[in-house]
């Protein structure tokens, strides 16, 4: 009976203490071991994005393949994301329950709330230089490229807190897609950059209706003269080429501020006149420009294969779709001698595990991600760049460059030229700071222009206490009213234990403590019967 | 003992699974319309972005995030799909199939599916469940947009090939639209009703892995007859979500 006591007394203890354990428990901290042992299977998990790109799919799987060709005592499982928003949910949700992946496609600024938890990522740097499995290591079976060899810029813009918590995958800017015919049709000529005024002006003039309420320049009932993707990069990249503040470096929030305003005024303007509208509002910009209902779409280079006439994706009807050129530009300048230009794409990082083994073999199928197969491959399949010199500058890469046009789908003209547009204008990229909840920041970003827009077309009022309450109501939503949050990052306790997983832990215990009673139960009945027989 | 609660388990494992692919089961006592509440008829009429409150029944939930709400709802006269409505936690549970809500919304409108969004919501006295109205004739009509988001009813429609696998096999359904998904995204499949085809789809969201709908369209072939019930919503066409899916009764 002392026994059955104590046993429950300890599941009870156990039980109180799984709750308390979360938001404190750290990993211990990554250090790489001498060998990689090759005798020892390992699995691990790589969470992938895909733009609902089959190509992208079939890349991945024929990387992993390869891969485990390589390093037979690995496997490597592969859970496909269409969304990087739900890759980076996951990730929180799994952290709390030491259930990371081991491999992770994702973004610096979501890598930045990642590390509130201790050694969850691991730190690169190390690994980088290591002799042996680094960067052109001597014991990497594959032709690994060299740190010097990954674009510096792209390299740079991994660095997180001071450390390299992920290598660039794939790299893609955006650009401005136009309806070069419907631009002339109006009496213009494309310049040969664009500015935020020529885009306006012209948005406005394809905005005039006939007495039918068809939009004169296309005869149809729908024109978006101008739609943009994605508002945040918009709002981010219009402050930047203003000089205008958005966050410094340590995380101190800066987006509210007056040229913010004097954007938003100026949108709300030409929202009026009909002149603009966005995805969230109104959907994919692709489909509005290919069927000759849009005259200048924003999209990312990485979504150039759904730009044009001739795309290679298409999800509206057939017979909507136009015959029409597609010009690709930068997206629109306030000052054309000086542009700039946003630079995004996928990252991998690396989770931190236990046992040291898994995550050094992690680490080189992270690494096997930018060999020339897999950097030239998923390149190919949208507007992006390779992350390595020795990619851009190898025969095979500089020969697909060069034959643009050659046929709608691998030499598909639209995507060449996006990913022509960012290798050239490499130099005009930036990135904003990272910091914990800079992606927030960014969503705040976003969210500004989409409500004033919302606005204008709802017929509301937007003045200055319109602005007044907007400042203060997005601060609030995204929790922004903090002023610096940077210097949370690495000290911030993971918060209270959403209500699924206070509830999976306590169905968890509860089924323990069944499994222990039984257990329990069978044992003290057995010793009866057993006292029976003696 | 040990069965009592092995069957407590499943028990409270299979209500925690509980989704919204349901049978209809009532019909409306009263839906006379509350003080400053559009009829179904004034909804329609009203203008893209202009607010609109509405008086409707929940018929299903499509998912929850982040305190943001997306359902199916529909009252004797039409249908109203609820794109990202604010509602808590605690709310969404409230929120099963029948519940009357009040609803407060801008009217908008993406890629051709009418909806409210930026809406809240207040829970009301009242019960409705639609019944799904056969839609089968209406398919290829002006008339089957008028009746966009209501839960319906197709009969005898036939499964086309939505493409080949990688061995250039026709299949009859999809992981995502170009079949770039795995187990658990959103199936795509093609039927021919009359001479048109269309692409129906098991939304993810609203009937996920677990569900019987989207086994039974794992299991479909190419050239099978099968009834569909689900919701008309709209993208660039008729792009129904599909909440059961069984072998048409052919005689």
């Amino acid at each position: 009976m002392k026994r059955l006591v104590s046993v429950a007394l300890l599941i009870v203890t156990l039980c109180a203490l799984l709750p308390g354990c979360h938001g404190s428990r750290g990993m211990r901290e990554f250090a790489a071991p001498e060998e990689f042992d090759a005798s020892r299977r390992q699995e691990i998990t790589f969470w992938a994005k895909n733009d609902t790109n089959k190509t992208q799919v079939n890349i991945y799987k024929k990387a992993i393949a390869d891969f485990e060709k390589l390093y037979p005592n690995v496997k490597v499982n592969l859970r496909l994301y269409t969304d990087y928003g739900k890759i980076y949910n996951d990730v929180i949700t799994n952290i709390s329950t030491g259930t990371t992946p081991n491999v992770c496609i994702t973004y610096p600024d979501h890598i930045a709330t990642y590390i509130t938890g201790q050694n969850v990522v691991v730190p690169l740097d190390a690994l980088f230089d290591d002799a042996k499995y680094g960067l052109g290591g001597s014991e990497v079976r594959f032709d690994s490229p060299k740190k010097s060899e990954i674009v510096p810029q792209f390299l740079d813009e991994c660095v997180v807190s001071g450390s390299h918590y992920a290598i660039p995958f794939m790299r893609s800017t955006e650009a401005c897609y136009i309806n070069k015919d419907l631009v002339e049709k109006l009496g213009y000529e494309l310049p040969e950059l664009l500015t935020w005024d020529f885009v306006w002006e012209v948005s406005e003039a394809a905005a005039e209706k006939d007495a039918d309420g068809n939009f004169k320049v296309n005869g149809q009932k729908v024109m978006i003269p101008f739609i943009y993707k994605s508002t945040d990069n918009m709002m981010i990249q219009m402050l930047r080429q203003k000089g205008a503040d958005y966050s410094t470096d340590e995380g101190e929030i800066l987006l509210f501020n007056d040229t913010a305003k004097e954007l938003l005024f100026d949108i709300a303007e030409h929202v009026k006149k009909g002149a603009f509208s966005t995805f969230k509002i109104s959907s994919y910009p692709g489909n509005f420009l290919n069927a000759g209902q849009c005259i200048f779409a924003v999209d990312s280079t990485a979504g150039a294969t759904w730009m044009g006439s001739h795309a290679t994706h298409h999800d509206i009807a057939e017979d909507k779709i136009i015959e029409f050129e597609t010009a690709v530009m930068p997206i629109p300048q306030f000052d054309p001698a000086a542009p700039k230009m946003i630079s995004q794409g996928p990252s991998v990082c690396v989770f931190n595990k236990k046992d040291p083994q898994e995550v050094l073999a992690s680490w080189l199928f992270a690494q096997y991600l930018l060999t020339n197969d897999v950097q030239i491959a998923y390149s190919q399949t949208e507007g992006y760049v390779p992350v390595t010199l020795k990619a851009q500058e190898s025969p095979e890469y500089l020969d697909y460059l060069s034959r643009a046009g050659e046929d709608n789908e691998l030499y598909y003209d639209v995507k060449i030229k996006a990913a022509k547009l960012l290798l050239e204008n490499v130099g005009s990229t930036f990135i904003t700071p990272v910091f914990n909840g800079s992606a927030s920041l960014r969503d705040a970003a976003g969210t500004l222009i989409e409500n004033v827009t919302k606005s204008v077309r709802r017929k509301e009022t937007v003045d200055e206490s319109y602005m007044k309450k907007l400042y203060s109501d997005v601060r609030s939503l995204y929790r922004l009213d903090q002023g610096s949050m940077g210097d949370k990052v690495g000290k911030k306790d993971m918060g209270p234990l959403p209500g699924t997983a206070k509830a999976l832990i306590i169905a968890l215990a509860a089924a323990w403590a069944g499994i222990a009673f039984f257990c329990i139960r069978g044992a003290v009945i057995k010793r009866r019967e057993r006292g029976k027989k003696i | 003992m040990k069965r009592i609660f092995a069957l407590m388990l499943v028990l409270v494992m299979a209500l925690a699974a509980f989704t919204a692919c349901k049978k209809p089961a009532e019909e409306p006592k009263d839906d006379v319309k509350g003080e400053g509440v559009m009829t179904y008829a004034e909804y329609v009429a009203a203008a893209i972005d202009t607010e609109v409150t509405v008086e409707t029944y929940v018929q299903a939930k499509q998912s929850w995030w982040e305190d943001k709400a997306t359902v199916y709802t529909q009252d004797k006269d039409g249908a109203y799909f609820l794109y990202n409505m604010a509602c808590s936690e605690a709310d969404y549970a409230k929120l099963t199939p029948g519940t009357k809500i009040k609803v407060t919304g801008h009217k908008a409108e993406w890629q051709g599916e009418v909806e409210i969004v930026d809406a809240t919501f207040e829970i009301e006295e009242g019960n409705f469940v639609a019944a799904a109205f056969d839609a089968t004739s209406m398919f290829g009509t002006d008339d089957l947009i008028k009746h966009q988001n209501e839960l319906f009813t197709v009969k005898g429609a036939v499964v086309e090939a939505i493409g080949q696998d990688d061995a250039g096999n026709d299949v009859a359904f999809f992981y995502n639209w170009d079949n770039s998904g795995e187990e658990g995204n959103d199936l795509y499949f093609k039927v021919k009703i009359g001479d048109q085809s269309y692409t129906f789809t098991v939304e993810s969201y609203l009937c996920d892995k677990t569900t019987e709908v989207y086994s039974a369209v794992r299991n479909l072939k190419v050239g099978d007859i099968i009834d569909c019930e689900g919701f008309l919503y709209w993208y660039d066409g008729v792009n129904p979500h599909i909440t059961s899916v069984k072998t048409a009764d052919v005689k």
